[in-house]
């Protein structure tokens, strides 16, 4: 149960804090931006500077694409190419899509299952400012000798300091050690989150199925991100301090590297998908105005999907030479996968099924994220064939594949998600038509970049060269490849100018444009600092729609809650603070002291660290109790 | 309307996809037009997918049509019924992908032991050991005592049992005609086996990241009847100095060869009676016999050899050859094209002195 928590009193009068740093107070302006430890705020900073590394990566994908267009092009050297590719591939995966589900968990998981904020504010913060720090660190490589150029999965023996003596490779290690640390802190917050501070009423069978993804993919994220952090230091100490991990000449084995990375990289690709199956499962029933059909499946099938995620790796080295047994046997673990994931896709056309289904610019993306996540299924069900992979991994097929699931995949059910919780975030609509118009630009465009990347990988085509042999079959596809491009392209920037648009001149949203189901509809748009005047009791899943049809639920009658005084002492908001963004801007200075060997600068950056761990500490309580049903109390406290 | 308008989007790609499967896939490196048992292997695993795929596209767009046209919402505003779910459907709809996993695994397990398994190789098969090197391809032949590069050269008749291994980082070995991929990793034996029944020449590249000039690092697989290929082998049969052809200008080049250093990195048997060159670059004995050069990136020719030798890097960015002639040298024409003659003179017949006995010009190359 998730009650309970309330009844520690809290501190009649809290203190302002013993630490060095006072807690700020600032509502408004670039230092409230800083030291906010609010979880609306930080899930708008994650979106934001997520769609802004998007942003880069399309330049970067724009520019492999125009090399492409046809065999013998000289737009840009094969160096550059490397470098643009490997970003391209290292900012969509953990700078821009990861980050976009951890932005929507981070402003919609509170307001879902009824709670203030997140268990750890300040430590939400830490987690952003660290994910942005990583993210600027490993595009500083640009600036700074150029950027690594190894591919996003950096297989060793490329990585060694004698393969690869420039600072590229350390930037990709040390970059994704410091984000790596984001994703981990934020995970453990929302885990605690979710099991911890639950409104009333909301069983764990009752949460929303987002907020079961962002559970699973929480705790997949606290498995995986461990023996990617061993890889990246290993290589760091490889090339920092002459260890020989990953050195062939010493007797180092480079297959340890590819085992250690898919074992994070596979759960990874989930750690992406499952938040996007969770924003479907919100969308869907919404305009479809029914429940999600078989939701207990539903939830079982998306924990099957991440426990099994640990137990195919190897499904990304069936050339490696494994060995017959061991290609069998991961073929059958990922053979497993399609089963819940088939389940899904029926759940999904099950819930439309009998429904009255609204098709806004929301569901329009989500139905092109069922078309095209059913190909990237497909074709990743044709590449847990050993025998197949043996032609298509490394080639453009592959290329295809991981984009439909990601891209067409992932992205598009952000895309819809986007449009769905919109008018929540701003309290604007999205333009609609305008949004239909772009809908489909960026659908036809999509599918003219990735459809006819399969048949080139199929005729031989191998991905990462920066050209390719002309007369052999190739040209085709590549240039309408190339085409696409633009048509994607103006689509994004359709979408971009909808959002300014609808962010200065867009249409009221009320609170419930949709007629939506889960509780963060119940609060206003945009929600209020304090999320919800009174705490809402659940008393079934779809928790909004069972307040606003009562005649149509069948869950209890909330009496058990009648009596029970939740806000008697008000609700305590947490004051703001620098540490966060101080500990996080050490880390970032530090990678570079690493980075450049500088043990002075790394050293003074520890101390900064410790110090700042210390005064996080020792901040005190801080912040501040409001009442909402009383306005004259309102910023009680300091 | 939005659902009807989102039904005609969905049906042209289909159509297209349907359409397209009627193009001509063939293609010297595609995947998709084998020319031996193993690569047929992998290609009927996938068609059986396709087939499979196929059903399942239909199956699930068709119903996604269906939902998508019956249950819009248009004017209504009821609220439809509540249902939460259809426990012996939900049952029935799992065992449907169970049973679609299943027929795609066992052709699956089948196919893997018979195409990647392990072997251990008889007198019968032709052993040749791979080494990927940063940006071509060494090919040894212990049963000839054969080390060339680039090309591969296999009979008609015998099974082909490669051992791969790298020299620097990870190469894969690629030849979609007739095998599909096998990694190359330092410290690692990795075995690719297969056969190529039909005689022909199958592309081949390199399917690993390994940096600056990858995606020129290509090579050939060149299928010949049993007695030619002996033939081939037997040119390697070179004890001490061989004799260089008769033409002026091949005599030059075989002089140029060790004064401009080619003889540094390059082997080339019987280029004189002591060993030259190293291990670690492209051995050039029999180079005339080739097809192609700079690891199969041109047709190996006179031309395309002098562009070679003039800038290497201008047509292979990042490779390691250096240009050995400043661009300002005079004598830069002429030795190069009298290297480029030398080299292909080797291994080759010596058609200077046929033809001077017939009397023709010559020299003019």
């Amino acid at each position: 149960m998730a009650i309970g928590r309330r009844d520690v009193p809290a501190p009649a009068a809290p203190d302002a804090g013993g630490g060095l740093l006072a807690r700020p107070a600032w509502t408004k302006g670039i230092g409230s931006w800083l030291t906010t430890v609010d979880h609306k705020r930080l899930g708008i900073l994650y979106i934001l500077t997520s769609f802004t590394f998007m942003g880069l990566a399309s330049i970067e994908a724009f520019i492999i694409r125009l090399q492409l267009a046809a065999p013998g092009m000289e737009l840009v050297s094969p160096d550059v190419y490397n470098q643009l590719f490997t970003m391209h591939g290292v900012t969509m995966i953990f700078l821009a899509i990861m980050p976009l589900g951890t932005g929507f968990a981070n402003y919609f998981v509170p307001l879902m299952i009824g709670a203030r904020d997140l268990a750890f504010p300040r430590l939400n913060a830490f987690g952003y400012w660290v994910y942005a720090a990583g993210g600027i660190f490993v595009y500083s490589s640009f600036f700074l000798g150029g950027a690594p150029d190894v591919g996003w999965f950096a297989y060793a023996p490329l990585t060694s300091l004698s393969n690869n003596p420039g600072n590229g490779t350390d930037f990709y290690m040390i970059g994704l050690l410091i984000g790596g640390i984001g994703s981990l802190v934020t995970a453990m917050n929302l885990i605690v989150t979710i099991f911890s501070m639950r409104a009333p009423g909301m069983t764990m069978m009752r949460m929303p199925v987002f907020v079961w993804m962002i559970l699973v993919t929480s705790f997949l994220i606290v498995f995986a991100f461990p023996p990617l952090t061993i890889a990246l230091t290993q290589i760091v100490f490889d090339r920092t301090f002459g260890t020989l991990f990953y050195v062939p000449e010493a007797g180092g084995l480079p297959i340890l590297w590819q085992h250690l990375f898919w074992i994070f990289g596979h759960p990874e690709v989930y750690i992406v998908i499952l938040p996007a199956f969770g924003v479907i499962s919100e969308v869907i029933p919404t305009f479809s105005r029914k429940p999600i059909f078989g939701y207990p499946v539903m939830i079982l099938s998306g924990i099957f999907i991440g426990f099994m995620g640990f137990a195919v790796w190897s499904h990304h080295m069936f050339t490696t030479g494994l060995g017959p047994v061991a290609n069998t046997a991961f073929a059958l673990t990922s053979f497993v996968i399609g089963v819940p994931t088939g389940v899904k896709i029926f759940n999904w056309l099950g819930t439309m099924w009998g429904g009255s289904v609204r098709f806004t610019t929301s569901m329009l993306y989500a139905m092109a994220f069922l078309f095209m996540f059913v190909i990237g299924g497909i074709t990743g069900i044709m590449l847990a064939m050993p025998p197949f992979t043996a032609q298509a991994t490394d080639s453009y097929f592959v290329v295809a594949h991981f984009h439909y699931v990601m891209g067409g995949g992932a992205l598009f059910a952000f895309f819809a998600g986007v449009y769905y919780w919109f008018p929540k975030l701003t309290g604007k609509l999205l333009p609609e038509r305008f949004g239909q118009y772009t809908f489909w630009a960026m659908f036809v465009g999509f599918n003219m970049i990735f459809m006819p990347q399969h048949f080139a990988g199929l005729m031989g085509m191998p991905r990462r060269t920066q050209t390719y042999e002309a007369g052999i079959g190739l040209e085709i596809w590549n240039l309408v490849s190339t085409a696409g491009t633009f048509v994607m392209g103006t689509a994004l920037f359709m979408l971009l100018f909808s959002v300014i648009y609808a962010f200065r001149k867009g249409q009221p949203a009320g609170n419930d444009p949709w007629d939506a189901r889960t509780l963060e509809w119940a609060a206003t748009s945009p929600p209020q600092h304090h999320n919800f005047d009174e705490q809402p009791i659940v008393t079934d899943r779809d928790a909004f729609w069972a307040q606003k049809y009562p005649e149509l639920s069948h869950g209890d009658d909330g009496s058990q809650w009648e009596g029970v005084d939740f806000d008697s002492h008000g609700i305590h908001m947490p004051g703001q603070s620098w540490y966060p963004f101080l500990l996080a801007l050490a880390i970032f200075i530090a990678g570079y002291g690493l980075l450049f060997e500088n043990w002075p600068l790394s050293i003074l950056m520890l101390v900064v660290l410790t110090g700042a761990t210390y005064g996080w500490a020792f901040e005190g309580v801080g912040g501040h109790h409001v009442h909402p049903g009383d306005d004259a109390a309102e910023g009680a406290g300091d | 309307m939005p659902m009807t308008r989102w039904f005609r989007s969905a049906v042209p790609p289909i159509l297209a996809a349907l359409l397209l499967s009627g193009c001509d896939f063939a293609g010297p490196q595609s995947a998709l037009d084998p020319a031996g048992p193993i690569a047929q292997a992998q290609l009927d695993l996938f068609n059986w997918s396709l087939w499979l795929s196929a059903l399942v596209m239909i199956g699930t767009f068709g119903v996604l049509a269906y939902v998508i046209l019956r249950y819009r919402r248009g004017q209504r505003t009821d609220v439809p019924e509540q249902s939460h779910g259809n426990p012996k459907l939900e049952i029935a709809l799992t065992i449907v992908p169970v049973i679609i996993v299943v027929m795609v695994a066992v052709p699956t397990v089948r196919t893997i032991f018979a195409t990647e398994a392990r072997v251990t190789p008889t007198e019968d098969d032709l052993v040749v050991k791979v080494t990927g090197y940063q940006w071509w391809w060494k090919f040894e032949y212990p049963e000839y005592g054969i080390t060339t590069a680039n090309e591969l050269r296999v009979p008609t008749d015998r099974r082909v049992v490669l051992q791969l291994d790298s020299a620097d980082v990870l190469h894969s070995f690629w030849v979609p005609r007739l095998a599909g991929k096998r990694d190359m990793i330092p410290n690692q034996d990795n075995q690719l086996v297969f056969t190529a029944p039909e005689a022909g020449e199958y592309y081949g590249q390199c399917a690993e990241l390994c940096l600056g000039a990858h995606a020129y690092m290509k090579f050939r697989v060149i299928s010949e009847e049993p007695a030619a290929f002996e033939a081939w082998a037997d040119t390697f049969d070179i004890d001490g100095a061989q004799r260089v052809q008769a033409d002026p200008q091949v005599q030059r080049g075989h002089q140029l060869f060790a004064q401009k250093g080619c003889t540094t990195c390059h082997t080339v048997d019987g280029y004189r009676s002591t060993p030259v060159g190293t291990p670690e670059f492209p051995d050039l004995t029999n180079f005339g016999t080739r097809t192609t050069l700079g690891a199969a990136i041109l047709p190996n020719t006179q031309e395309n050899l002098e562009a070679w030798l003039r800038d290497p890097d201008a047509l292979k960015p990042g490779n390691y050859m250096p240009a050995l002639w400043s661009e300002d040298d005079p004598d830069a024409d002429e030795e190069i094209a009298a290297v480029a003659a030398y080299l292909l003179s080797l291994g080759t017949p010596d058609e200077t002195e046929a033809r001077a006995f017939v009397g023709g010009d010559h020299g003019d190359r």
